[in-house]
């Protein structure tokens, strides 16, 4: 498993290969790739920043990956979340899960998803016409997590 | 002696990202801590509340405003996440 917090932009195409790479076992990769949207709210975003916390984040990553992997059977597991200055259009986060069928990497995916949205630290700002602004977390992802909530969540 | 460390809108509110302070004997709880902290001054009282749902990390474990603090600690505040 790999995980990676970077300011660099990522090549998801490249990333995928590596996964099936002399790995004959592989059958399935489902990847999920995080976006900065335009329009936010009632406003137009110039610019996104992501903060992140050196050490607990990539921690809390790994904590997300290997709960993921007690839970389905994987081949393998690649985070990849970027920090910086992203406009919009740019990628902001890969998750890209490989198993032998496409249930487990599915449903692994978005359950890695769904934890990082609300375990893992990072901070998002907004830049728009009218100012900045600290994006605030979501019930809704809350919800999203939660869904999951019938085993503990790992952490 | 315990590091502390403020990220995001708090980082910003306070303008400080990181201190290293003598631990209060009375402070021996994260929310005790979060009491001494807000009641520093004006800037720390009105930035602490402001933030809405504070998160603490000790040692970059996410724990609880019961969690216990002791000298050595690395303890984190942040608003709630918004990554992804």
């Amino acid at each position: 498993m790999t995980i990676r917090v970077q300011r660099e932009d990522f090549d998801v195409g490249l990333e995928l290969q590596v996964l099936r790479h002399n790995k004959n076992n592989v059958g399935a990769i489902a990847s999920f790739v995080g976006v900065v949207r335009e329009f936010s709210a009632d406003s137009y975003i110039q610019t996104m920043e992501l903060e992140y916390y050196p050490g607990m984040t990539e921690k809390a990553l790994t904590a997300i990956t290997v709960e993921a992997r007690e839970r389905w059977n994987l081949i393998d597991v690649l985070v990849i979340h970027r920090y910086g200055v992203l406009k919009p259009t740019d990628q902001i986060v890969l998750v890209a899960v490989s198993s032998a069928h496409r249930g487990d990497a599915f449903s692994a995916c978005e359950f890695i998803m769904d934890f990082l949205k609300t375990q893992a630290p990072f901070w998002k700002k907004e830049s728009t016409d009218s100012g900045s602004r600290w994006v605030e977390a979501k019930d809704s992802d809350v919800a999203a997590a939660e869904r999951w909530s019938e085993i503990s969540p790992p952490l | 002696m315990v590091t502390i460390l403020y990220f995001a809108s708090l980082k910003e509110k306070l303008g400080l990202a990181k201190e290293v302070i003598t631990l209060p004997e009375d402070v021996k709880t994260a929310a005790e801590l979060i009491y001494w902290l807000s009641h520093r001054g004006d800037n720390w009282s009105t930035a602490f509340a402001k933030e809405k749902n504070l998160k603490i990390a000790i040692n970059q474990n996410m724990s609880t405003k019961d969690s216990a603090i002791k000298n050595g600690d690395e303890i984190a505040l942040f608003p709630p996440v918004t990554g992804g």
